[in-house]
């Protein structure tokens, strides 16, 4: 009798265990379980990396993300009073930076906390037309070979030395010969500084890039007279030191643990008057995005755009206490897509190109695998941008046409072999691979997913070609000549990851790439890249899957949330706390 | 003494063999870090990742850069690590307190609990709580601990919020030293005891177990006849012989009470040693990797040794030369 008292006893402690651990209504817990030890797939450390002037592309986005259900597109939580100075802003992030020297050092973990640090020249609105930063006016050349900054009057940094082209000059130089993304100022060939506050920036050829190039996440303006002193920047103590950092943008540099806490206090004397709104801004690394979104749902963070997978976003979105929205960060542009290596046999027929992306549903994979967290994507150049072309030739007719397909061209997919690797880290990646596996495999090609240990791996595997499709993820980074020129010049096949790994040579996309680099007409622009994007979708050199947005998740109190073609990646001078 | 500086000489040969042995697996696995930190910056520059592995001198032969790595060992430098930036001895320094302060909560709680919970059951072993301790021993030992940490989480800090969620100390709290001390405790509460209860566990059953057999001695059996109270018995003559068994088993997983400190940071979020050690895995973060495992073969090392001293003072049979005199 008593045994069987203890049995029970056993069996009724571990129910009660599972039940507490089952409380939750929301059972998105079980998805969340592979996401809670993965990163956030947008703002994955490992990521690559990043306008609203196409109407039509943008009211994709923003309808898209109203639809998304739960979302606070069109609900901010906005209130009515006007802005209110002082409190702290707690953000928690999966991202841990090197440094914060931007000037050598890029990437999202580098961006979040040097926008705050450092200005740059030129703000962008939702439109990706360039605003007024520490350069209050600037002038382009008729032919288009240099660039005039004129510089505030009176900017100084927080040690209280003035804000002068010299810096603009250093600053400049050394992303040139430092910064990781060497097309940004490629074409720079010289800087005058004629006087304190005018900067001219003289080209080798016409390169409208350099305007978006001098946003605040790829530019900062660091003190020649603190790092123009012999060492060598990229090691240089200044680049986290609280001692002796200094910046030029809103918040100084209060506090600095490495891969633990970025302290930021409100910088008194900063060029624009009245701001920053915040006393303070916390940067807390969580590694496990798990903690951040239970953060949220206590109310004790404020803002976060690394939520984990898509369980947890739409756990946040089921939250009445939680703003989530997916507007944001068009210019940092990810794109998921899944690419193929042209140097294989199978693979360099465009003919199995084409009926593997008709074998793909991506509307399947949006709205099902990744639970309408993400949006079809359909060329190279990001949706958000006012470069994306949406009238390009499509894919994603079925099985049954890409069999067609196949049996037109005498070809037999059962003697074909084909091996999916994905980026490891990423539980989203490792579903999009079992689904495109399944379909293939419904085709009648002999498929399988091959997964390897971590990113390194992966990375090695793709740089030196040993692999035959991949989903990759890589950002557009503003202008295409930064983030998306690398990936489809025949120039560029490298043997390093995200460059040209595909192998794809296009003489005509080289060409309209080009000229398009160089054009500083806007209209013409669009239309260079509007029919380079419609040849490399009839080429497919890769399927392009969807967008995974930065969905930032935010407590209602956080007023002027940084929603613009940056997010995060842009200073937080205008952010305000309604309490 | 001749026996402890035997110890030591053999000691530090272990460490250099760990040194050489992790040194090589690290660097023998694909991919490396330049890949890693251009990933980092988002950039797959050929130039970038070239002036990466000339700045890490990951370009130099192996065998260079191993015996570089023993000789800047030797001297106290651990190297800079890849991902932070930082010097790694300035790092694993920052990060020894917190995983100390979590790893000797948790022992302690463990050790001190499991102990008065063993002699407890012992006295009374075929009462309903000594039936009760036994179930509660088999589920903390055979849930693991992440599993643990997650359900703490979860019941304690989301679903009634007395517990913070993660971290070490509230970023937003500005106070004196006491508040600062109070709020770190609180913060120490849920992952102690998600570390601690696997070996609450394991040493409540232990002790109890040896209890029980220390019960049965004959020297207890004289003190019972001399008149001795019952807790004198057990508490002064018999527990002091009971411990020794987890004392030793304490010693011995040492090691392994930092590997699990490595998940209960990871979930915790907790600035420890583990947590450190989880993303050099992840970075290929070679430097702080192999600084964080030379300093773990260390103090798995003199954690041993100091077990056999603990063993000399609590049984001066064994300082005489063991007990079958």
């Amino acid at each position: 009798m008593r045994k069987r008292l203890l049995a029970l006893l056993a069996i009724l402690l571990s129910f009660a265990m599972l039940a507490a651990a089952c409380g939750d209504d929301d059972d998105a817990g079980g998805d969340a379980g592979d996401d809670m030890a993965t990163e956030d797939d947008s703002g994955d450390d490992m990521d690559d990396e990043p306008a609203e002037d196409d109407d039509e592309s943008t009211a994709d986005m923003s309808d898209v993300a109203e639809e998304a259900e739960g979302s606070d597109a069109g609900d901010s939580g906005a209130v009515d009073t006007g802005p209110v100075a002082g409190g702290t802003l707690l953000i928690q992030s999966t991202q841990v930076p090197r440094h914060l020297n931007g000037t050598v050092q890029s990437g999202y973990a580098t961006a979040v906390p040097g926008t705050q640090l450092n200005a740059s020249p030129l703000l962008f609105d939702e439109n990706f037309q360039p605003q007024p930063y520490l350069a209050e006016s600037w002038e382009i050349a008729d032919d288009g070979l240099s660039v005039t900054l004129n510089l505030v009057q009176g900017a100084v940094f927080h040690d209280g030395e003035p804000i002068t082209s010299e810096d603009v000059k250093f600053s400049l130089e050394t992303s040139q010969a430092n910064h990781p993304f060497k097309t940004m100022f490629a074409a720079v060939s010289s800087v005058d500084t004629p006087d304190d506050h005018t900067v001219v920036i003289n080209l080798s050829e016409p390169h409208p890039a350099i305007l978006l190039a001098m946003s605040p996440g790829l530019l900062p303006i660091i003190p020649e007279h603190v790092y123009n002193d012999g060492q060598e920047i990229k090691e240089h103590p200044c680049n986290a030191g609280t001692d002796c950092f200094v910046g030029s943008g809103p918040f100084t540099l209060a506090e600095y643990e490495a891969g633990s806490i970025i302290r930021l206090k409100a910088f008194e004397d900063f060029f624009i008057a009245d701001r920053p709104y915040l006393d303070e801004i916390i940067i807390e690394i969580v590694p496990d995005p798990a903690s951040i979104v239970i953060g949220l749902e206590n109310g004790d963070t404020d803002l976060s755009a690394t939520l984990g997978g898509a369980a947890n976003v739409v756990r946040l979105q089921e939250n009445d206490d939680v703003i989530v929205t997916a507007d944001g960060h068009a210019a940092v542009g990810p794109i998921q897509w899944l690419e193929f290596n042209l140097a294989d046999p199978a693979l360099s027929n465009v003919v199995v190109r084409q009926a593997i992306a008709d074998a793909i549903d991506r509307e399947f994979m949006s709205d099902v695998l990744d639970l309408g967290t993400t949006f079809p994507a359909t060329t190279g150049i990001h949706p958000g941008s006012p470069f994306h072309n949406p009238n390009t030739e499509q894919y994603g007719a079925g099985i049954e046409a890409a069999q067609a397909r196949l049996a037109d061209a005498g070809i037999d997919p059962s003697t074909i072999s084909l091996a999916i690797d994905y980026i490891p880290v990423s539980g989203s990646q490792l579903a999009y691979a079992e689904y495109i596996v399944q379909q293939l495999q419904d085709v009648g090609f002999d498929a399988e997913v091959n997964t390897l240990p971590d990113f390194p791996s992966w990375a090695g595997r793709v740089a030196a070609g040993e692999h035959q499709m991949t989903v990759n993820n890589v950002w557009n980074w503003g202008d295409p000549v930064i983030g998306v020129h690398r990936t489809y010049l025949s120039t560029n096949n490298v043997g390093v990851i995200w460059t040209n790994n595909t192998g794809y040579n296009n003489p005509d996309v080289d060409a309209l790439l080009a000229q398009a680099g160089a054009e500083f007409d806007f209209d013409t622009r669009v239309d260079l890249y509007a029919q380079a994007q419609e040849i490399i979708n009839q080429d497919v050199p890769m399927v392009y899957l969807n967008t995974p947005p930065f969905w930032q998740a935010f407590q209602p109190r956080v007023q002027n949330p940084p929603i613009g073609i940056w997010g995060q990646l842009g200073p937080m001078h205008e952010v305000w706390l309604a309490e | 003494m001749n026996h402890i500086t035997a110890r030591v000489a053999w000691s530090l040969g272990l460490i250099l063999a760990v040194i050489v042995m992790c040194f090589s697996l690290i660097h023998l696995a694909p991919g490396d870090v330049a890949i890693v930190i251009a990933g980092d910056s988002g950039a797959g520059d050929p130039e970038v990742i070239a002036e990466i592995r000339e700045d890490l001198g990951l370009d130099d032969p192996f065998l260079v850069q191993l015996g570089g790595y023993v000789g800047d060992v030797a001297q106290g430098d651990l190297g800079t690590s890849y991902r932070f930036n930082e010097p790694v001895t300035e790092l694993i320094v920052t990060r020894l307190w917190p995983t100390f302060l979590l790893v000797g909560t948790a022992v302690s709680f463990a050790i001190v609990l499991g102990v008065l919970v063993g002699v407890f059951t012992a006295r009374r072993p075929e009462s309903p709580v000594s039936h009760g301790v036994t179930v509660f021993s088999l589920t903390g030992y055979s849930m693991p601990v992440f599993w643990t940490g997650l359900l703490l989480v979860i019941m304690f800090a989301s679903n009634v919020q007395w517990f913070p969620v993660s971290g070490m100390r509230d970023v937003r709290l500005e106070g004196n030293w006491l508040e600062e001390w109070i709020d770190v405790a609180h913060h120490l509460v849920l992952p102690a005891i998600t570390l601690g209860v696997i070996y609450l566990a394991q040493y409540s059953r232990l002790s109890r177990a040896s209890m029980l057999e220390v019960l049965q001695s004959d020297y207890v059996r004289t003190a019972r006849a001399k008149g001795l109270a019952e807790r004198r018995v057990v508490y002064k003559h018999a527990l002091r012989n009971a411990v020794i068994p987890v004392v030793t088993v304490a010693g011995l997983q040492f090691g392994q009470m930092l590997s699990g400190a490595l998940l209960v940071e990871t979930v915790f979020n907790w600035p420890g040693l583990g947590r450190l050690a989880a993303d050099s895995v992840f970075q290929r973060d070679a430097p702080v990797l192999l600084g964080i495992l030379i300093l773990s073969s260390t103090l798995v090392v003199i954690i041993n040794i100091l077990t056999d001293i603990v063993y000399r003072l609590i049984d001066p049979r064994i300082r005489v030369g063991g007990p079958s005199q």
